[in-house]
């Protein structure tokens, strides 16, 4: 039994691809540019087009399709919210109604579009860690920010926390799975009883882990102090960042297509 | 009255790049008032094969059997199983939480439903069981040495009384003395009936203290046997990353020089066969 999987969706999966190669600053901004395009999506034909470029894309970076389809997994319960939300509270012609139940035509087309973009959002946007190592993703973010430095923005600090706060994601869920197994072996229950009930049971998980994390946080404290670790100023990078022409081309490239999409949106509407 | 476990396989996240295979056609039976220790070096499926013995993973190739009972993913023998086989886990100071020992103790036995009355009998002995001081059941497990946390630990999977108790990597981080004591509580329980399994990566109190001995290597069977066949077996072919006994490999250096030596991991055997020989 394994609570935690650890292939959870969304982690980054090593490949050669070129959407791999590419420099995680190209890719943070290009994947801002395609959420932008995907908010702005109103035609069918439009929401087609994206569902083409997210299996174009899905290619490229020789990733399952399985995995890629999955993270959106997480999003599906607040996706069917929302066009649940629209289906029952959009104004227009009523096709159904049941006492003071409206369904309308203009509500079942809303909420279509609602829970699609949605799901293409949260796709495309998992490309960005399927694609990329969190390091990278962190060093990529302190580069974009570090422009804003020199108003006191506490670019490397940020990076700094978000690397270690990555860092130490799987070492608690492995932690946390640890504990669960050794409470179980222990009698403890985390699926029986009620709600309260079920709260409880997780007593016994939740203190053992807070003191694993602190006692974790200042053990990393000590090392880094030891390492004589002291922010950013003058360091420099085991792998630095490289731009190279491919870069330069997707930061061209995606964005035209891009802004033709949302063009052909606007003149089909 | 054993646990038989029989061609036992098991692979870690199957379908996805990290696929590995841990434990690959796994065989023995452990029965109660016996003990077992299971010996492989770091990563060769010792701990997922502990895991196995009370249901936390349930077999995906080959079976598990307690007292009869097959262990499944789900199913209504799975408390009873988990009951009956005690599970330490390694580095079990970790998994504390309680305000006092007492009630650390106290917490398996009130989730398996021992009636309240029978409770602090049982807390009492599993204390004592575990080397622990009656003074310290009032204390908070937080405030107890690193040693006597993991007598708590031991002394909270005791107080539900099982039939057989698993030990992973108890002795991790113990220093000598307190390494044999452990061992001389696991020599006392066996006499008391119970089966146990102790998961190490130290030959020494593999070969010395238990009945049997499964090496692993790489989740396959390297060797399965008594101490002195084991031994044998390793002096043969020897597992990586399992360092033999030194009394083990000093007597085996002797005998690739030529010196008549035993077969042996206990110091004083070697040191007679040595004497006589000198004489």
């Amino acid at each position: 039994m394994k609570f935690f999987n650890h292939m959870t969706f969304g982690q980054y999966v090593p490949a050669e691809s070129p959407v791999h190669g590419l420099d995680p600053r190209c890719k943070i901004l290009v994947v801002l540019v395609i959420l932008t395009g995907i908010f702005m999506a109103k035609h069918p034909a439009v929401f087609a087009a994206w569902g083409v470029l997210l299996a174009g894309l899905t290619l490229a970076a020789r990733l399952p399709t399985k995995l890629v389809l999955g993270s959106a997994k997480p999003v599906l319960i607040l996706a069917l919210f929302t066009a649940s939300i629209h289906i029952f509270f959009t104004k227009g012609e009523p096709l159904f109604s049941l006492g003071i139940i409206n369904i309308t035509s203009e509500g079942l087309v809303l909420a279509l579009y609602m829970g699609l973009r949605l799901i293409f959002l949260v796709l495309f946007a998992s490309f960005l860690t399927l694609t990329t190592r969190p390091m990278e993703l962190a060093d990529g973010l302190e580069r974009l920010f570090s422009p804003f430095a020199r108003f006191g923005f506490p670019a490397h600090e940020l990076a700094m926390m978000m690397t270690i706060a990555l860092r130490f994601i799987p070492t608690l869920l492995d932690e946390t799975d640890r504990i669960m197994k050794a409470q179980l072996a222990r009698g403890a229950s985390f699926d029986r009883g009620g709600l309260w009930k079920r709260l409880k049971a997780f007593i016994p998980v939740l203190i053992p882990l807070f003191v694993i994390v602190f006692q974790r946080a200042e053990d990393l404290a000590v090392a880094m102090e030891a390492r004589n670790y002291r922010g950013g100023a003058g360091r420099t990078r085991m792998n630095p960042l490289r731009w190279r022409g491919a870069d330069t081309a997707a930061l061209i490239l995606v964005p035209l297509a891009v802004f033709i999409l949302v063009y052909a949106d606007r003149s089909l509407a | 009255m054993s646990i038989i476990v029989k061609n036992l396989g098991h692979v870690y996240h199957p379908g996805t790049p990290l696929e590995t295979r841990s434990l690959c056609d796994i065989s023995f039976e452990l029965e109660r008032g016996t003990w077992l220790s299971v010996a492989g070096h770091t990563g060769s499926g010792k701990s997922t094969l502990g895991q196995h013995l009370n249901g936390i993973i349930a077999p995906m190739e080959g079976t598990v059997t307690v007292d009869g009972m097959a262990v499944k993913e789900k199913g209504p023998d799975l408390r009873e199983i988990r009951a009956r086989v005690g599970l330490v886990f390694q580095y079990p100071e970790q998994q504390l939480f309680a305000e006092t020992v007492y009630e650390e103790i106290a917490f398996a036995p009130r989730n398996w439903g021992t009636p309240e009355e029978e409770i602090d009998a049982r807390v009492k002995e599993a204390a004592r069981a575990a080397g622990l001081d009656e003074s310290r059941l009032t204390r908070s497990p937080f405030q107890l040495s690193g040693g006597e946390k993991r007598k708590v630990a031991i002394a909270s999977v005791l107080s539900s009384k099982p039939d057989y108790l698993v030990l992973d990597e108890p002795t991790a981080g113990l220093d000598s003395f307190s390494r044999r004591e452990l061992a001389d509580l696991l020599a006392g329980l066996k006499e008391g009936g119970m089966g146990i399994v102790l998961i190490t990566h130290d030959l020494d109190i593999a070969l010395s203290r238990s009945d049997a001995v499964l090496v692993l290597d790489g989740g396959r069977e390297a060797a399965l046997g008594t101490p002195a066949e084991v031994l044998a077996r390793l002096e043969e072919n020897p597992v990586p990353g399992l360092r033999l006994p030194d009394v083990a490999a000093l007597s085996l250096l002797l005998r690739q020089r030529g010196r008549k030596a035993p077969v042996t991991w206990d110091w004083r055997e070697l040191k007679n066969a040595l004497f006589r020989s000198s004489k």
